[in-house]
């Protein structure tokens, strides 16, 4: 893997473009500050592979994996026979980067962790996965980036507690490389520290000495203050050198993704669009309007633009308008709001698959604008735009 | 839906029948109570063309008076001769005929003589096509098929015959043999949501524990994506868990179903249809146990399998225990003496 910082967003932020480029020979290049789509046993929730072919692309092919929900799996040894998670997933393009928890089906359960290793709550249960029982998940799986088995704390854990999961992550970190076949060259160092910012410092400093190739900044979304989060990110971002990756996990909403991308950050990994799926909702705000009022100089401040909207209110019974008109997915080039309203009416399948897709289409494009926002030395103004329209939106439906 | 090809609707009378419990058959039409809010709801034969009318669909079913094959009694004679009458008020309804194609249903329970009567008088009535409702109902296998021969044997030639419900693909190609051009069946994606593949053999459970470790396709002679892909040990811990193991396994059996249907109508029109017979027989049953229900069906069809059928003597039950063949029914209704 190599990663290279292509632009910095001028006047003192840290905002940047990167350049991610994984596999020998002609590899691909993802452009960051980019979304990881979040996975269930390695493939999207709904989206089938013919329809993942035709998500946007090559922002699509970056796809989170768990090695933790395969412990109900495969065997470790089937797995490898198969020839490791890409040729079992059917997707041998696709850019896999293994983490152990996520924010679905694989809960950190920072009670249960103990020093031999990290507990984690799944729907077969609790389980207790050690760095070597990770490492071994890992060298069947052959990701094509992993990060290290950490310590995920919640915000409101003692002062104790949380210098022990610094320290235990730091341990595991150095576990998992002194087990891996390439010694952490594809290894990302995964940062904890709870809501002290000394601890996050401390951790941040840590990881960077050691040979990893990216920075996975965990136990956020995880019930911390809003307010103290931004400042504990950017606490972390200083620490750490720029040439390399950083990635911040559960941080999903479009304003948290702006916040990290201002405080630095590169890589996403999140649930929101799963989450917005199984709510029934479906992104529609523009991306390409602030984009173009930007460059025009406009800023239209009348709001009247809403974020998503929920698909099984009633109002959508008869609307055969699309969700949105600009949108180039195979959800809005085929169906009507109205179709998708019925469908999740008679609860079919169908609903979630189109959502999904819809909703991963919208949001790589974000990310797309969020890139050239950067590019053009417009990203503070575009999200300034951005939080404004939206808050603009909430209270003008609270009134 | 933005579906552009074919389409078929149903009456909506079979899928009132979990709620018939609930409900009140009268000449008028259903009764029934609404499992949304209780009110009462009627579905009369002019209702349902109407909404049939409305989705435009290709292919429209009459409102027949549908009962169990596990039932008898009068009430099976009640339903035919109602279903009769009801196609006649379905025929007056319809208001789009040059455009949607009204079939009748044959119903008359597992009696021939009602049988007989009721096909008559839906070939009276000209239709563009006609089903053979009533069966898919827990009847047993042997009086299940000499319905379907009874009925495909006294329905025009020229006109699609559809057995409603139907099936196991063991019984479509019984079927097929019979004379019988279409079918629908919620088999296919039903099973495939409990975790089971359909493949030559017959069926493959994969939630078995053996399946954990099989690194092959769910089955090596399909060209689905899912087989292309996937190997049964993955699909394991997919199915019945997530939504992409019932997606995944649904879209393989119904690639399934079309391979069948793709192959059953090549080999008739390449005039190999008993050849494709006995090779499906011999997967199914490398044993030769072949069902004694099949065999008898394939005899009236006209089809040899007796080399994929075991030694008869351990198989089939005494003489006298065996139903009698049945006699073919002539197109014009005629049995002969």
């Amino acid at each position: 893997m190599r990663f290279a910082v292509t632009k910095v967003c001028g006047g003192g932020g840290k905002a940047r473009v990167g350049a991610l480029h994984i596999g020998g020979g002609g590899g691909i290049a993802i452009e960051t500050p980019a979304l990881l789509l979040s996975t269930r046993k390695g493939l999207p929730s709904f989206v089938s592979c013919d329809h993942l072919a035709s998500l946007p692309l090559p922002d699509s092919l970056l796809l989170h994996v768990c090695p933790t929900h395969f412990m109900e799996g495969p065997p470790l040894k089937t797995i490898s026979n198969i020839g490791g998670l890409h040729h079992m997933l059917g997707l041998p393009d696709h850019i896999l980067v293994a983490a152990a928890g996520d924010s679905i089906e694989s809960l950190p359960s920072s009670e249960a962790t103990n020093k031999f290793g990290a507990s984690f709550d799944t729907p077969s249960g609790r389980r207790l996965v050690k760095p070597s029982d990770y490492m071994e998940l890992v060298s069947c799986m052959k990701p094509n980036l992993w990060a290290s088995l950490a310590d995920e704390v919640p915000a409101w854990v003692t002062d104790k507690r949380n210098k022990i999961s610094v320290d235990r992550t730091l341990r595991w970190l150095d576990a998992c490389i002194a087990l891996d076949a390439d010694s952490g060259t594809n290894g990302f160092g995964v940062i904890v520290g709870g809501s002290s910012v000394e601890q996050r410092r401390l951790c941040a400093t840590e990881v960077s000495k050691r040979n990893v190739s990216g920075f996975w900044i965990g136990g956020f979304g995880l019930g911390e203050n809003i307010e103290e989060r931004c400042s504990l990110l950017n606490a972390v971002t200083d620490c750490l050198p720029p040439e390399k990756p950083r990635l911040v996990s559960r941080l999903g909403l479009p304003e948290e993704v702006l916040e990290g991308v201002a405080a630095g950050i590169d890589l996403f990994d999140s649930t929101y669009i799963y989450q917005l799926t199984m709510g029934g909702f479906a992104l529609i705000f523009p991306i390409d309007m602030v984009e173009r009022e930007i460059q025009n100089g406009t800023f239209n401040n009348d709001g009247g633009d809403s974020t998503k909207i929920n698909l099984r209110a009633s109002t959508y019974r008869k609307d055969t308008s699309r969700l949105v008109d600009s949108c180039n997915c195979f959800t809005c080039q085929n169906h009507t709001r109205a179709y998708l309203n019925h469908l999740l009416n008679v609860h079919e399948m169908l609903a979630q698959i189109l959502l999904e897709i819809h909703n991963t289409h919208h949001y790589l494009h974000f990310f797309r604008s969020i890139r050239e926002a950067i590019k053009v030395g417009k990203f503070d103004l575009f999200r300034q735009q951005f939080v404004k329209k939206r808050r603009a939106n909430i209270t003008a439906a609270v009134l | 839906m933005n579906w552009k090809r074919a389409l078929l609707t149903d009456s909506g009378g079979f899928q009132m029948s979990p709620l018939l419990h609930l409900a009140d058959i009268t000449e008028e039409g259903v009764t029934f109570q609404s499992p949304v809010d209780g009110k009462p709801m009627l579905l009369t034969p002019e209702e349902s063309i109407h909404i049939q009318n409305n989705i435009g669909a290709d292919i429209i079913m009459a409102l027949d008076d549908v009962v169990k094959t596990t039932i008898t009694g009068p009430r099976i004679e009640e339903a035919m001769y109602r279903t009769l009458r009801w196609i006649d008020r379905c025929i007056a309804a319809h208001k789009k005929p040059d455009v949607q194609n009204l079939f009748g249903i044959v119903q008359g329970g597992l009696d021939p003589v009602l049988r007989d009567i009721c096909v008559k008088g839906l070939v009276e009535r000209n239709l563009p096509g006609y089903a053979i409702g009533g069966l898919a109902g827990g009847e047993d296998k042997d009086s299940f098929w000499r319905v379907v021969a009874q009925c495909t044997a006294g329905l025009p030639e020229n006109k699609p015959r559809y057995v409603m419900g139907v099936g196991y693909p063991l019984d479509i190609v019984v079927c097929s043999a019979l004379g019988a051009d279409m079918y629908d069946c919620v088999y296919p994606t039903r099973t495939a949501r409990f975790g089971t593949a359909l493949v030559p053999e017959g069926v493959l459970k994969l939630k078995q524990n053996a399946m954990a470790t099989d690194e092959r396709p769910i089955d090596p002679t399909c060209s689905c994506m899912v087989c292309k892909k996937y190997t049964r040990a993955y699909l394991h811990c997919l199915v019945t868990k997530d939504a992409m193991g019932s997606q995944l396994l649904s879209y393989h059996n119904l690639s399934f179903m079309m391979r069948l249907s793709r192959d059953l109508h090549m080999s008739i029109l390449e005039g190999r249809f008993p050849e494709f017979v006995r090779g499906f027989l011999r997967v199914q049953f490398p044993k030769g146990d072949v069902p004694q229900w099949v065999r008898n069906a394939m005899e009236v069809a006209g089809i040899d399998i007796s080399e994929c059928c075991a030694s008869t003597k351990c198989l089939t039950p005494s003489i006298d225990e065996q139903p009698p063949l049945p006699i073919p029914v002539e197109a014009n209704g005629g049995v002969p003496n």
